[in-house]
């Protein structure tokens, strides 16, 4: 179907979700994944001022580079990897068809 | 003790728009801040952000809006408590509420609005295990007295303006030893001080650690000595008096918890008709409440409260009837001091 990519989604508790994702709504990872009722806080609302949707990108897709905003932020997040993005920086395009991010642990 | 009409819990913008409606209903208002400027969010996290939805402003910044609130409220003379945080909350003999700060400053009303929005503004603390064990041990999450670290050894960790000041402040004749850890290379603090922080290094003056973290704590009841997990070659373990963690806020909800009202995912849950909660006198308004279709905006906000004051105060004088006056009719008549 056009304009509906397949994304994965692993959860703290190591499950998968399969999530279906509009792309052209204007949407991003973290709001994909609150509006899955999956536990990522999004605390700033998408503007890379919080950290709070730090997730792992678990598949080789080609993304967009980190901007200083997210890089900045991710100073101020936990458990960071080389592969770690912040889930609103990540914008839904039919490109991230079969992208598969994991949930980054939350500190205390 | 402080006394008033409707004591606010939160001075973001909702808390500060509530001052304006209750002047106009003649209430008073005092408002309690967990951070030491108000504003909330909008000062706090993204002063410098513009925002498009706020009715007849195409576009204002965060910051800007705040100081425009703040403006509005002026005339109805808000008392604040800054930098506090509201602790416990209890009733008196007299119906009315009086709330406890973390500092003990206690305050009383006959009305409660929690416009608490994401909660308090804590210090974000790394995952590191036994880290509590240690908190005010050798582990602090805030400086508030330099002279505390006085020849004294200090591992610092962040990489923004606050660890690279700090890192300065104490390498110039304060500490007897700064380490300053950071996850990368780069940091994200003025041009200036990462340049000074560099020149402190390079002269030997402070220890530099980058693309590495903090993973462990160790002391016997006192922080004796850090682990620092490296990229480069593996772990060293750094003795030190103290670690200093400069990771940014992060909000939690924090004592509001404990109040005995219905809480839903880490929301108030109120009334519609006029954002009451489950305990009489105490009211929700703004990002921290919830109900069937709530949407998390200033501008919904601005609604909750103006609704919000008219339900407080025929609570607070039951046997006065309320005419609702248009400004531009009545002016705004504030009050004297």
């Amino acid at each position: 179907m056009d304009n509906t990519i397949r994304v994965s989604v692993t959860d703290r508790q190591g499950q998968v979700h399969e999530l279906d994702a509009p792309t052209d709504m204007g949407m991003n990872m973290m709001e994909l994944c609150k509006s899955a009722e999956l536990p990522v806080e999004g605390t700033c609302g998408g503007m890379a001022m919080c950290a709070s949707c730090h997730m792992y990108v678990e598949s080789d897709h080609d993304l967009p580079e980190k901007s200083d905003d997210e890089e900045d932020m991710l100073d101020e997040a936990f458990f960071v990897e080389d592969n770690s993005r912040l889930g609103c920086q990540l914008h839904l395009t039919n490109e991230l068809d079969g992208l598969k991010v994991k949930l980054a642990p939350v500190g205390n | 003790m402080i006394q008033t009409d409707i004591l606010i819990i939160g001075a973001g913008p909702c808390g500060l728009f509530t001052v304006f409606e209750a002047g106009l209903l003649k209430l008073r208002c005092h408002l309690i801040d967990a951070l030491p400027q108000p504003g909330g969010q909008c000062a706090e996290i993204y002063p410098k952000k513009p925002i498009y939805d706020i009715p007849a402003y195409p576009s204002i910044l965060a910051g800007e809006l705040v100081d425009r609130l703040m403006e509005q409220a002026e005339p109805f003379k808000p008392g604040f408590t800054l930098g506090e945080r509201a602790e416990q909350i209890e009733k008196d003999d007299e119906d009315q509420f009086i709330v406890t700060t973390n500092r003990g400053t206690q305050h009383r009303a006959p009305i409660i609005a929690i416009a608490g929005g994401l909660g308090c503004f804590e210090p974000r603390k790394p995952p590191v295990p036994q880290l509590a064990d240690f908190e005010d041990k050798g582990v602090e999450y805030i400086i508030k007295d330099p002279e505390f670290y006085r020849d004294k050894k200090v591992v610092i960790s962040g990489g923004g303006d606050s660890a690279l000041d700090w890192t300065i402040f104490l390498a110039e004749g304060v500490a007897s030893e700064v380490t300053l850890v950071h996850r990368r290379k780069e940091f994200r603090g003025h041009l200036d001080s990462v340049q000074k922080v560099m020149d402190l290094a390079a002269a030997g003056r402070i220890k530099l650690m980058t693309d590495a973290e903090v993973i462990g704590v160790d002391g016997d009841g006192q922080l004796a000595s850090v682990e620092i997990k490296t990229k480069a070659d593996g772990n060293h373990t750094i003795e030190t008096d103290h670690w200093v963690p400069l990771f940014g806020l992060s909000p939690k909800l924090g004592p509001i918890a404990d109040w005995n009202l219905n809480i839903t995912k880490n929301a108030v849950e109120v009334d519609t008709f006029d954002y009451s909660t489950n305990v009489p006198g105490v009211y929700a308004i703004g990002d921290i409440n919830t109900y069937p279709g709530k949407l998390k905006l200033i501008l919904c906000g601005f609604h909750e409260a103006t609704l919000m004051v008219q339900s407080a105060f025929k609570r607070i004088y039951p046997d006065k009837n309320l005419v609702l006056k248009y400004t531009t009719v009545n002016g705004v008549n504030g009050f004297e001091g």
